[in-house]
């Protein structure tokens, strides 16, 4: 597939979009429709939109951090917000809140989908990163815009 | 130590441990010594825990702060400290062995974080005191295991997994089917409450029905007859510390299962669940395994077969419902994941000095390697149920058990078993450890073509012998083992402890229903 001048100039104004919409997603998540999952996965959908636009590789290098690396810290994440409860004394898992000056709602529940917002995004970014290297040719090779790599036909 | 920690333990540091595993997934020694702190930590923790339930009885703990029937509650009674304790032992074993066992390729692609993973889901599995949380624990297992036994992806693994993973998934879906009939029927999940309310249920027929939905989707994963042919299909197929685990714990999973629902739950009937049904199959599954076994030429596969086997031993425990029987089930499962484990360990030793899991080509291994042979005839003789080692003692009571009971039939059917169980261990002996086996086969690989001995092989004699000793430990000290079975089986056979020890009112064992009452409802609601 060769790149697209439409889809690269699209992809740089929706990308920050979506990453913005994704993060909205997230924080709006615990008492309205929402959450890390569905965060996560719009998250994810707009780096899979810059790798179809510019190729896994530049996508790979705009997100700075391993897929692997952001599902290990999701989890971690997670795990560490069921455990917060356990110094105050509460349960495990148990969700604490505290009031920030401003009215702000502070509490261990949003640490858990951040976790599990990292997850997703990892999760999803390993698997299609992975499709990539099996050679799905959905992504662009060159970085080169309005070339065609030429062992590749015309998509 | 608090025993809401003890409770929770077994499951964060696998879980933090898989964490930490995948942050360090290009320092693969790093990574081994994550595995070990963990499954030891988690060894640890477990016999804490068996500490403090001989002390102060069944542990429960509510997550979250919710109380019992309405959040998912954390159960450990004697069965799940038990389980809990012969898996972890189970876990630092292969902990060990996958040093020098798994290759660089599959440790890159993860295996130390997913062995985390499996043990989190069977850790979950056995404390779990809610049904659909138990179907939680249970995908997590499984998931993490289609990922171990396709890990290294050759051919054999794939067409083994396959079979595995959709067979595995029906047995999910009548899972959740199960579950969700439950809750219409019961309005809860919870499994204390569910043992108050489905005994109050009119159409006891519905619960029968249902109590087959579980039989079904618990006799998959345990491989019962006639569902068990997935088991032999992929257990031979991934590296022997993989199949090691597998073998011997997560049958056992489904076993436990079995164990928990069949004696808290589904008790209405036991005419038909436990006396026909179960007893039936507990039957056929003997005599099918055992069979099958006679006719394979690989080691692992026949020491798969064997399991199946020996899940039937297990299940008849159950099936035959005295107070002995299940005492003897509970011997069994103790005994039995030791050996299978530990068969699995050592055919994948005799595979790295003979050069090959097939019987045909095996032979002589016992005038090079002595010592492996006499590790090898400890858990063999064990498994065929050889006095003294510790089979013998499980076949003891479940014998004794049945003919208390007058179920001659299938006391009969289990000698005749561990007597083919013998002839299965002594071929693999003829075949793998004597010398001059009159095989065409084995002519073309000459025994004295034999790999030397490694210091990666040296380490994987350590927990075999570990577990050898262990299964020693079990003959020798029978008396201890069957007193903390008969704990476990008195808890088995009479409810009511683990429902006072989960819903924690004494009244609410009277009358189920005056719980959901509304004042009650919302005196659990923590508004954030």
């Amino acid at each position: 597939m060769r790149l697209s001048l439409i889809l690269r100039t699209a992809a740089r104004l929706l990308v920050p979009l979506m990453i913005l919409f994704s993060v909205f997603l997230m924080l709006r998540g615990h008492n309205e429709a929402g959450g890390g999952f569905i965060g996560g996965l719009v998250s994810a959908s707009a780096f899979a939109l810059y790798a179809m636009a510019y190729g896994t590789q530049d996508a790979r290098r705009a997100l700075y951090a391993d897929p692997r690396t952001l599902m290990a810290s999701g989890v971690g994440i997670a795990l560490v917000s069921a455990l917060i409860p356990l110094f105050s004394g509460a349960p495990f898992f148990k969700g604490l809140w505290t009031t920030l000056p401003g009215g702000v709602k502070l509490g261990t529940p949003i640490l858990f989908d951040i976790g599990v917002y990292l997850l997703v995004v990892g999760m999803t970014l390993v698997v299609i990163y992975e499709l990539d290297d099996d050679g799905l040719s959905l992504f662009p090779r060159d970085n080169r815009p309005g070339t065609t790599p030429p062992s590749s036909p015309a998509a | 130590m608090d025993a809401d920690l003890l409770l929770i333990l077994p499951l964060v540091l696998p879980l933090a441990a898989a964490v930490l595993a995948l942050l360090f997934r290009n320092v693969p020694r790093v990574q081994a010594g994550i595995n070990l702190i963990s499954m030891s930590g988690v060894l640890a923790v477990s016999l804490g825990l068996l500490a403090m339930i001989n002390e102060q009885g069944i542990q429960s703990f509510a997550s979250g702060g919710w109380p019992a029937p309405f959040g998912i509650v954390l159960v450990a009674d004697y069965l799940s400290v038990i389980m809990l304790i012969v898996s972890a032992i189970i876990g630092v074993a292969v902990a060990v062995y996958a040093i020098p066992n798994i290759d660089a390729e599959r440790v890159h692609f993860g295996f130390y974080p997913f062995m985390n993973l499996l043990m989190l889901g069977i850790n979950g599995s056995f404390l779990t005191g809610d049904l659909f949380n138990l179907y939680v624990w249970f995908e997590v297992m499984l998931i993490s295991s289609f990922v171990l036994i396709v890990l290294g992806n050759t051919e054999d693994q794939l067409a083994g997994a396959v079979k595995y993973v959709m067979i595995n998934l029906v047995s999910s879906l009548f899972f959740l089917t199960g579950a969700g009939l439950v809750y219409g029927t019961a309005g809860t999940l919870n499994m204390a409450e569910l043992a108050l309310v489905l005994n109050e249920v009119e159409s006891s027929g519905l619960v029968t029905i249902i109590s087959m939905m579980f039989l079904i989707s618990f006799g998959i994963k345990a491989a019962l007859f006639p569902l068990f042919f997935w088991l032999p299909a992929s257990y031979h197929t991934p590296p022997a510390a993989v199949s090691a685990f597998f073998a011997g714990l997560l049958t056992k999973v489904g076993v436990y299962a079995m164990i928990r629902v069949f004696t808290l739950l589904f008790t209405q009937d036991i005419g038909y669940t436990h006396t026909t049904m179960l007893m039936w199959v507990a039957g056929l599954t003997m005599v099918t395994g055992v069979l099958g076994a006679a006719a394979q030429n690989d080691f692992r596969r026949v020491l798969s077969f064997h399991i199946v086997s020996q899940i039937g031993y297990m299940i008849m425990g159950l099936a035959i419902y005295t107070p002995l029987a299940l005492i003897g089930a509970v011997f069994y499962i103790i005994h039995h994941i030791i050996v299978k484990a530990n068969l699995f360990l050592v055919s994948g030793v005799a595979q790295r000095l003979g050069g090959s899991f097939s019987l045909k080509k095996l032979k002589g291994l016992y005038a090079h390697h002595p010592g492996l042979a006499i590790l090898f005839l400890i858990p063999a003789f064990s498994l065929a149920g050889f006095p003294p080692l510790s089979g013998f003692w499980a076949k003891l009571v479940l014998a004794k058990a049945g003919i208390e009971a007058g179920a001659y039939g299938i006391v009969a059917v289990a000698i005749a078993v561990g007597l083919f169980t013998m002839f299965s261990m002594t071929k693999i002996w003829v075949k793998a450890f004597l010398p001059g086996s009159s095989d065409p086969d084995a002519a073309e690989n000459d025994a004295t073509e034999r790999r030397p001995m490694t210091m990666g092989t040296r380490l994987m004699y350590v927990p075999i012998a570990a577990l050898a000793g262990i299964t020693i430990m079990i003959s020798v000290f029978a008396g201890p083992v069957f007193d903390l079975a008969e704990r476990s089986a008195n808890e088995l056979s009479d409810s009511s402890a683990y429902i006072e020890a989960v819903l924690g009112h004494e009244e609410s064992a009277a009358d189920p229903y005056t719980r959901l009452d509304l004042d009650r409802r919302s005196g659990g609601v923590h508004a954030p």
